[in-house]
Parts: structure tokens; sequence; C-alpha cells
């Protein structure tokens, strides 16, 4: 019984580190560059949604499409101002770059006055529901925890479904491909670029809404994307279903040794997963081969 | 505009290239041993922090800035330095004796550090060191019998050969001697036969492996001697405040270092004390104009962070090598001035390279 509720809440908290890490993933494989302020993006997400709820008054659903299309036209812009001008140049100076974004993002919403600071709770319609099975002694999850599993196996679902039936998804598998040869297709490759970053963005702000109702919302509550770069190493960088199941890895282990394990390991258990990863396999369970031509 | 006519070989190695060098760095270092006597405490104190943080950047750009490992992680050599000398002062060792050991100790942790760097590359280094450093972070919060744990450990002055640096103008001496020594070592490095190995390792892995470079042995030197100025660095560091706790060298901290050589200039001796400088004189600056902004912004506790940020985004868009090519460009206007040409210094439009196979 024990263990089937760490395997659920691991899937759970697996769940938030692997839709951060698609983010990473789907920047990764279009324009080869890594974003660290994506978890900066999920605070943003998140304050997102409660503005919406709280101080517009939008209905809850209302009020999470505003923030998801909110977020991708603040990633779409993102891309558009900071990050196409130094494209092409070394993967470092990106980083440096979106690291300089997170920075500023978790600065300026501490400059709100009176909410920037606080620690708030989203008003979500599924709060403190528990669902028991088998009576007084069974299971009983957390309606937080089982809407996070639901609503990442759904977005997985449209997400394969974009990539697999849509033009646009195809375009954008292509032009992660090759994008010269993308180019001379026809496919508007910079286009691309730009919506790959709002639906990063987007899909950041799905997950700061699904983690807001278990950690609250907070300025530093993106530091949690930290740990999602684990997730995405493991399931291998550049590959979309590996980022979930890395993601679900790291949550489950976390999960179990948070309750088999000496304190302290709970949250330096992703990392060493990570490491150990990196020196057997370092592409990562799904990563492909990577060679480079001279 | 100077002309330097080259009629040896040894010219191109030599430490200072003409008589304006001599002139400058010899200024410059009067001036810094007659700080205590000319800056306010306050400011002196400031001034150690600088010289200590500009021994850390001198390791930091030795690898990023020289071999092009990028280190997320470098908190923890600086902290396993610290631990180290705290630890060792408090057995009573004399202070050369453990700041020995504690460069030793941090170039050793720097060396397994460097073990998968061999394997991986780019983004994955980052990875790994960003994980090692959180992994470092918390035994020192853990192994509380010999670090104390969260509360964080004491430390006594320096002491060697009977003489106690008790004062902060003895303390900044010290730290003075030891930022020219490490300096001149670096310089010395940079300047060999490996220094010119690191470049062309960071030029390119491929073609620095077929003229005959040793990959694996490089790039763990690059490790540990980063490590080892990193952890000199912490050193000094845990002695200045005379109190270490993990906090101190956390992922904020590492970052910190990150952002201390890409503003001051990556690939440049310079462009390390340009940005320890820059690092040190920013929260004062931000300290100081807190008065004259609005109360929402001037009280904020997030200020800091977003004026890195911007400054950071504004370097890395406008101004790749940092403050020492800002510098670079300035001095070369004024050189040239006649002729100079504006498109001189324009960065190269690039094609988005791949690491893929395609």
């Amino acid at each position: 019984m024990q263990f089937l509720q760490l395997v659920v809440s691991g899937i759970a908290q697996g769940c938030i580190y692997g839709l951060i890490a698609l983010g990473f993933v789907l920047i990764y494989k279009a324009t080869e560059t890594v974003s660290f302020a994506q978890g900066d993006l999920m605070m943003l997400g998140a304050f997102c949604g409660l503005a919406g709820m709280t101080f517009i008054g939008f209905s809850f659903w209302l009020a999470v499409l505003c923030a998801i299309v909110a977020m991708a036209i603040f990633g779409v812009l993102l891309e558009r101002i900071v990050i196409r001008p130094i494209l092409g140049q070394p993967a470092f100076s990106i980083v440096m770059l979106t690291i300089g974004v997170g920075y500023i993002a978790r600065g300026l919403i501490t400059m709100i006055p009176g909410v920037g600071t606080d620690t708030h709770t989203m008003p979500v319609p599924y709060k403190d529901l528990m669902f028991r099975l088998g009576g007084e002694t069974g299971l009983s999850f957390n309606a937080e925890q089982l809407v996070i599993i639901a609503s990442t196996a759904v977005l997985c679902g449209l997400l394969f479904a974009l990539f697999r039936y849509n033009k646009l998804g195809i375009a954008m598998q292509a032009s992660s491909q090759n994008q010269l040869a993308a180019y001379y297709m026809g496919i508007p490759v910079k286009r691309i670029n730009g919506l790959v970053w709002g639906m990063a963005a987007a899909v950041a702000a799905i997950a700061g809404i699904l983690l807001a109702p278990i950690t609250f919302v907070h300025a530093n509550m993106g530091l949690i994307g930290i740990k999602a770069f684990p997730a995405a190493v493991v399931g291998g960088f550049g590959n979309l279903p590996g980022a979930i199941v890395g993601g679900l890895i790291i949550g489950v282990v976390e999960s179990f040794s948070g309750f088999y394990l000496p304190d302290g390991l709970k949250d330096t258990a992703a990392y060493i997963v990570v490491l150990v990863m990196l020196i057997i396999k370092p592409n990562g369970l799904f990563g492909e081969k990577l060679r480079k031509k001279v | 505009m100077r002309f330097i006519f080259k009629t040896d070989y040894m010219q191109d190695i030599r430490l200072a290239k003409h008589s304006g060098h001599v002139f400058w760095y010899s200024a410059l270092v009067l001036l810094l041993l007659a700080a205590p006597w000319i800056v306010p405490k306050y400011w002196l104190s400031q001034l150690t922090f600088a010289l200590i943080y500009a021994i850390v950047a001198l390791g930091m750009m030795l690898l990023a800035g020289f071999t092009g490992q990028i280190s997320i992680g470098h908190a923890a050599f600086l902290g396993v330095g610290a631990y180290t000398q705290a630890v060792l002062t408090n057995l009573g060792w004399p202070f050369p004796l453990a700041l020995a050991c504690a460069a030793y100790f941090s170039a050793a942790v720097g060396v397994i550090v460097g073990l998968p760097a061999l394997r991986i590359r780019g983004i994955y280094l980052a990875i790994a060191t960003l994980s090692f450093g959180f992994i470092v972070e918390e035994v020192f919060a853990r192994w509380d019998k010999v670090t104390g744990g969260n509360a964080g450990i004491h430390i006594k002055a320096p002491e060697m050969f009977g003489w106690k640096l008790s004062s902060g103008e003895e303390f900044y001496f010290l730290c003075l001697v030891i930022t020219v020594a490490c300096t001149l070592g670096v310089l010395n490095l940079l300047r060999s036969p490996i220094g010119r190995a690191f470049v062309a390792i960071r030029d390119s892995e491929v073609s620095a492996r077929s003229m005959g470079i040793n990959l694996a042995r490089y790039k763990t030197l690059s490790f540990a001697l980063s490590a080892a100025l990193a952890g000199i660095g912490g050193a000094l560091y845990a002695h200045k405040l005379r109190f270490i706790s993990p906090d101190q060298f956390s992922i904020v901290q590492s970052v910190d270092l990150l952002l201390m050589v890409v503003i001051g200039g990556l690939g440049s001796v310079h462009g390390a004390f340009f940005g320890a400088v820059f690092l040190i004189m920013m929260p004062q600056l931000i300290a100081m104009s807190k008065d004259h902004l609005p109360a929402a912004i001037g009280q904020a506790s997030g200020l800091q962070a977003v004026v890195y940020g911007v400054v950071l985004i504004g370097f890395v868009l406008f101004e790749p090598l940092g403050i020492y090519g800002r510098w670079l460009k300035i001095r070369t206007y004024f050189e040239l001035t006649p002729v100079y040409r504006k498109g001189m210094f324009k960065r190269q439009k690039s094609f988005q390279k791949s690491d893929r196979l395609s």
C-alpha cells in the first residue's frame, strides 16, 4: 500500500519535472540551445493564473486559458527580442542569456508591491479532495496529484498528435532535424523557432498551474526547474517522450529515496542519478547518437 | 599609436610586451600597495573581497575562458577550499600549510569532476557540474561532524611562523601577495605549451586532438588547476568572513561566479579582474541608488537580481567580450582616431552550428 502511494506521488512529481523538461527539449530540438529560464517561465505562468483567478476574477478554466495564451505570447516575444539576435553564437552565450532572463523574471515579480514577496494559494476547484480506494486502510490519493497525472497524459497525447498529424508539427520536426534543408523546402524556420519558444512557455505555464496547489505560488518556485535538467538528460536531451519518461524516473526515484534512504538523499537523488547516467550512458535512455563531422 | 617591432621570437611570450605595460602595471601595484593608507577601512575590506574573487575568477577564466569547459558548480570548489581551510586552521595548522592543503584538496575534487568531462561536452558538462555542485552543498550541510552542518563553522585568523594576521590591513596584504602570485602563475601557464593546448582545445577539440594534444590529460589538468585556484580563493574567503555555512556555496554563488567571468570578458586575464571588481562593486552601487528609487523598486528583494539580469543580457547581446572587450574597443578607437573604421569589431553573422549528426 505504502509502495503504491509512493509510486503515485513520485509519478505526480515526475510529471511536473517531465513537463518542464519537455520545454527544454522542445527548445533544444528547435534551436539547439538550452533555456535555463524554463523554471522561471513556469513561475510566471503560475502567477498569471493566480492573477486571473484572484485579481481579475475569471473562472478557473478561463484563467488557465488566459495564463497559457499569455505565456505563449511571452515566449514568442522572448525569442524574437533576445534569443534570435544571438542564435549561432556559442551555446554558452545563450545559456548565460537565459540565466539573465530568469534573474529578471524572478526579480520583477518581487517588485510587484504586496504580491511578489508573499506565498499564495491558488484557488483551484479540486483542492483538498481525496480519493480513497479500499476503505479506511486503503490507498488515498490527492486530487491534485491525479489531476497532474491526467493533464500530463492529455498534454502528451495532444503534442503527439501535433507532431504526427499536423502540418505545423511536421514542419517543426523537419526544422529541428536540419534547419538548412527545412529552409530550402520553404519552411519558415525563424517563425517556427518563435512558435517553439511559445509552445515551451505554454507548457511551462501548464506545469506551473498544475504545481501551484502543491507547492503554492511564490517567486522562487521556479527553482524546481533545475531538477528538470536531470529529467531531460536521463531521457536523452532531444527526445520528447524521453523527457516525460526521464521526469517520471527522477520523480519516482526521489519519492522512494525520501522514504527508504537516510535524510538528505531525497534532494540529491536526482543529481546522483544524472551523474551516474552521464558516466554510463551520456546520451540518455532514448538519446540519438551524437557525432561531430569535421 | 604604438608599433611593436618584432625582432626576436621571445618577444611573443614576454609578459610585459612594451614599456607602457611596465609603467601602468607598476603604477597599479604601487597603488594597491598604498591602498591601506589611502582608502577608508570599509572600502579596503571590499578591495580585499575583490582580490579574493579575482583569484576565483582566474580559475574560472582558465576553465571557461581558455579551455572552453562550462562549469555551473564552481561554488563547490570554493566551498571545499573554504571548509578545508577552516577545519585545518581550527586544528592549529599554520596558514601556508592549510592553504596548500585547501588548494590540493580542491584540485583533487576538480579531477573527479573533470573525469566525466572527458566523455561529455557542452550542455551535458554544464549539467554534470551543476549536479555535482548540489551534491557537494548537501555534503557540507549533512556531514556535521566536520563541517558543522547548517549551523556553519567559525574560523580563526590566519597565523604563520608565530605571526598572527588579525587586522584588516595585514590580511589585505596577504591577499594581495597571493593574488599577484596567482596572476603571474596563470600568465606564465598561458604562455607555456599547456596554456596553448588549453586554447587549442577551446577552439576545436577535433583539431587539437589531431595536433597531438591529449584531450583527457589537458581537460583534467584544466579542471584541477581551476579548482585549485577556486580552493585558494575559498580559503581566503573563509578567513575574511570568519564564518562559513553551506548556503554560501549554493547554486546562486556558482552562477555569480560564472556571471563574473562572462561580464568581465571571457578569454582574457584582465576580464577576470574586471569581473571581480564588478561583482563586488555592483551590490554597493545598488545599495547606494536604493534611496533614490521609488519604494516599490528600491526596497524589493529582487532588485539586485534584476540589475544582474539586465547587465548580463546587455553584455551577451551587445558586448560578448565583456568589460575588457569594451575597453579594448575604446582604446583602439582613441589610438586610431582619424582612421578608425566603424565596423572594425562587428560581430560576424554566423549560421547556427549543430553538434548533431545531420
